[in-house]
């Protein structure tokens, strides 16, 4: 092999780079996150229906799945009502189900979606429950 | 160790049983889904939406704008203050632009010039959803010509397909200002979302109002002056006023069967 000093130097360089961000990163704790789970609308609630259509796990890996199958069933089927697992019956609505609720998008909807770098177009149309600047 | 012909016969029957057996577990998995959402009982259902619009009712531009602003208002339909860029889920037309040719030499002024209250005709053969590339326009099964404003790409198929010009692409974001800082949307309805720039939109038949038993809005409005039912239906009250009345229909000629029924010279009571 010709130039051997120069093609592993080269490589070890490139290798220092390519993975400069996972040492660089080693033993720093991520910024946890946390979202806001109580509105005011929440706390008006009874305790006993202080809680979302499905479980908060289901809901937090399947809400953009459960959102998709609600927006087909209501737009395209004319269906509007959703049974939850546990029978409970539910309107599928964005704004009017749902945000009722979470009635605070910047530290519910948003906070997450940034964490992750995800750009749902939503709120291009929906309109989001009025919120103070803060 | 099996030979090639026992290996054969292995692989065939395994095919046949796997297509066999492939229709029973989709239905089973469908039906599962399915299982989750229904149409809330209270809905108003029919084969074939249609109107009946007794022209007596409206004389005037006012009764017409008194129904467009009620259902205008409840969809955060924008006003861009211009016609360029107007956006119209109802609207006035003259006779003679509402039913072109059916206008006649001798007919009066005030009747050739008299304004219909116009929309989409939820047709039976929609040219739109024919043309429509992404199926965001499309005939729901009650015979409403429908909108999924998430599909919609702007394409403008639709607008240059429909013959009635009962839709509208928006140029501008409707939920911004003019110069003057005036919202197009003068007060946002928080229950019904608003569209975004690029898009086509049109009367929807107030399918959200439908799904839980209220009339459409500009039924509500106009005092008797729109009637609704299902076409459909033989014993509907719309079909009996559509067998007994004289009612005239926007350019059937063209085979898109338009669902609205105009009936003219109706009288002071339908």
């Amino acid at each position: 092999m010709y130039d051997t000093g120069k093609i592993i130097a080269g490589l070890l360089v490139f290798l220092a780079l390519v993975t400069f961000p996972f040492y660089s990163n080693i033993g720093k704790a991520n910024a946890k996150l946390e979202l806001k789970l109580d509105t005011p609308e929440i706390s008006k609630l009874p305790e006993v229906e202080r809680k979302c259509v499905e479980s908060k796990s289901y809901m937090r890996a399947e809400h953009m799945q459960m959102l998709n199958t609600w927006r087909d069933a209501v737009v395209r089927d004319g269906q509007k009502t959703f049974v939850s697992s546990t029978g409970k019956h539910y309107d599928m609505s964005l704004q009017n189900t749902c945000m009722k609720c979470h009635s605070n998008k910047k530290d519910f909807c948003d906070k997450c979606h940034n964490y992750m770098a995800v750009k749902p177009y939503c709120w291009d149309c929906h309109i989001a429950p009025k919120e103070s600047e803060t | 160790m099996i030979d090639r012909r026992q290996f054969l016969k292995i692989a065939g029957f395994t095919t046949m049983l796997g297509i066999g057996v492939m229709p029973v577990v989709s239905r089973i998995s469908s039906r599962l889904e399915a299982s989750q959402v229904f149409t809330d009982p209270n809905a108003l259902t029919a084969k074939r939406w249609g109107f009946v619009v007794d022209m007596s009712k409206f004389r005037t531009d006012e009764d017409i704008k008194r129904v467009m602003d009620a259902c205008h208002s409840i969809h955060n339909v924008p006003d861009f203050g211009n016609p360029k860029d107007e956006i119209k889920w109802i609207w006035p037309e003259k006779f003679k632009h509402a039913f072109p040719g059916q206008e006649d030499h001798f007919m009066s002024k005030e009747f050739v010039d008299k304004p219909f209250m116009v929309f989409c005709n939820h047709c039976e053969s929609p040219a739109c959803v024919r043309v429509c590339p992404t199926k965001a326009t499309f005939k729901r099964k009650d015979g409403i010509v429908m909108m999924d404003m998430h599909r919609c790409i702007g394409c403008r198929f639709c607008m240059a397909g429909c013959p009635y010009g009962a839709r509208s692409f928006n140029w501008r974001d409707p939920r911004g200002k003019d110069e003057n800082g005036r919202p197009f949307i003068a007060k946002e309805n928080p229950e019904f979302p608003t569209r975004t720039k690029g898009v086509v939109e049109k009367c929807t038949l107030c399918y959200e109002r439908l799904a839980v038993g209220k009339k459409p809005a500009c039924v509500e409005e106009s005092n008797g002056g729109i009637l609704f039912g299902d076409l459909d239906d033989p014993n509907s009250e719309i079909r009996e006023i559509i067998r007994t009345r004289y009612t005239i229909r926007r350019k059937p000629d063209l085979g898109t069967k338009p669902s609205i029924y105009y009936l003219i010279g109706g009288g002071e009571n339908v």
